[in-house]
């Protein structure tokens, strides 16, 4: 055995541990089913948005886990909202834990695999003076995760969860933490930066 | 509706959040402007395109069993975290992914260690949660005041202490206001402080945790986490900021009660 046990034990864990020993197995038991139940269905979407906000598949996944865990923690005092944006105000929580972590750097991005980043047009303009529907072509899916790849983080945020995750616009504003009102001026503004970068690529391709 | 109206409202229309009222004034702009028809449509289209190109990421299946792994198991008398023990890629998450593969049997005696002896770290634990559950649940405050003789008072008869409600607006530290919190099973105040945007809650109590002579700095979950004794209370300061600012808070807390206590 170790000498100095203190410094291996994650702290993560040992919430579960001491509840375990110290409660009625069978309730321990039924309360993980209800977590389960509860949660799981929405990993994709948690997945997802850990994806766009890291940036990178592998630290989505450690944040995926630690969201789930920081969740199973709090289900006891959980009361709504929805599980899906309850779930996603962790992730987002710990996805900014690990960036002040690492002081605000944000890790390499794997969205752009399919195109060289130097060769990139620029990402975006002002708007076109007359933009007109027809004019948006459609892009493929690895192109439109590239361009929502690029957006600054609150843009991104903003426009995965009400693109992707399907949020409302009250849910998102919980998750982001902030209200309803900047919740529209931030989709506005995602979704013109995009639509700019849109035609951007379109030129590109052509 | 004006045009500059019509560019943000305009997507409520297409998110279909917008009432019937606003939706028809809207509408109404849109059939008179042509400009803002074309945004409207290429919006349109966009959110089409991109419902379409299948952006939603399916969880990888190594980790959806990392996670179901990770939930307590009907025949476990102990939950041995042998799961979290798995040889990670890298250290992440501070003390999260321990980047050592130790047996389960290890484990699970090592938590069984830590439990009997280190309550210290289940108030660290409990704090935080109760930190981040602040910051979540739009409950950051139950007295919302930057007076310290309001805050004060408030927790008459709430907690079994009279807690220390120290201003320290002068030095950078904003006084948010104060709220009861349950730590260990016992009611707790908190004491809610601002350091630019970055929330700081302040737990004090007659006892959370061993008394500590001097001050410890620990890192939780990417928060500080700072534990100290003094005129027989625990204070526990949970925040995301730098450690040494939390330092900082902590010696101003601690100078300002010093030989004369201010509050």
């Amino acid at each position: 055995m170790l000498d100095r046990p203190h410094q291996y034990v994650p702290k993560a864990y040992w919430t579960i541990g001491r509840d375990t020993m110290a409660g009625d197995a069978h309730a321990e038991h039924e309360r993980a089913r209800r977590f389960r139940d509860a949660a799981l269905p929405y990993l994709d979407d948690v997945f997802t948005l850990a994806r766009y906000l890291m940036r990178n598949a592998a630290d989505a996944e450690d944040a995926v886990q630690e969201c789930y865990l920081r969740a199973l923690r709090h289900f006891d005092s959980y009361r709504g909202p929805a599980m899906k944006p309850w779930l996603l105000a962790i992730l987002r929580n710990v996805c900014n834990a690990e960036f002040a972590r690492r002081g605000r750097q944000e890790s390499p991005t794997d969205f752009s695999d399919h195109e060289p980043a130097a060769e990139d047009p620029p990402m975006w303009q002002e708007p076109q003076a007359s933009p007109e529907a027809a004019m948006l072509r459609r892009q493929d899916g690895a192109t439109i995760r590239r361009l929502v790849a690029a957006l600054p983080q609150p843009f991104r945020e903003a426009i995965v969860l009400r693109e992707i995750n399907d949020l409302s616009y009250q849910e998102i504003a919980h998750v982001a933490g902030v209200p309803v009102g900047t919740v529209m001026s931030r989709l506005a503004r995602a979704r013109t930066m995009l639509r700019s970068a849109w035609n951007v690529a379109e030129g590109a391709a052509l | 509706m004006n045009c500059a109206e019509a560019d943000i409202l305009l997507h409520a229309l297409i998110d279909g959040e917008l009432d019937a009222g606003h939706a028809r004034d809207v509408e109404a702009h849109v059939a008179s402007c042509p400009a803002c028809a074309g945004k409207l449509e290429s919006f349109r289209a966009m959110r089409e395109a991109m419902a379409g190109a299948g952006l939603k990421d399916a969880a990888p299946a190594r980790l959806r069993s990392r996670i179901e792994a990770a939930l307590p198991a009907p025949s476990a008398q102990i939950i041995a975290p042998r799961q979290f023990f798995q040889p990670s890629r890298r250290s992440f998450f501070g003390g999260f992914a321990v980047g050592t593969a130790l047996s389960a049997a290890l484990a699970a005696s090592l938590v069984l260690t830590v439990v009997r002896n280190d309550q210290d770290q289940t108030i660290a634990n409990e704090v935080v949660s109760a930190h981040i559950r602040s910051l979540q649940a739009g409950h950051l405050m139950d007295v919302e005041t930057s007076d310290q003789h309001t805050v004060k008072p408030w927790f008459n008869g709430k907690v079994d202490v009279a807690p220390p409600v120290i201003d320290l607006t002068a030095q950078g530290f904003t006084l948010l206001g104060g709220r009861l919190d349950y730590v260990d099973g016992e009611p707790v105040a908190s004491i809610v402080y601002q350091r630019r945007k970055h929330v700081i809650n302040l737990f004090v109590a007659q006892r959370l945790g061993t008394k500590q002579a001097g001050a410890k700095t620990e890192t939780i979950q990417g928060y500080n986490v700072r534990h100290w004794s003094e005129e027989g209370l625990d204070f526990w300061a949970v925040s995301d900021i730098a450690a040494d600012e939390l330092d900082e808070f902590g010696q101003k807390i601690a100078d300002a009660l010093g030989p004369h206590p201010a509050s």
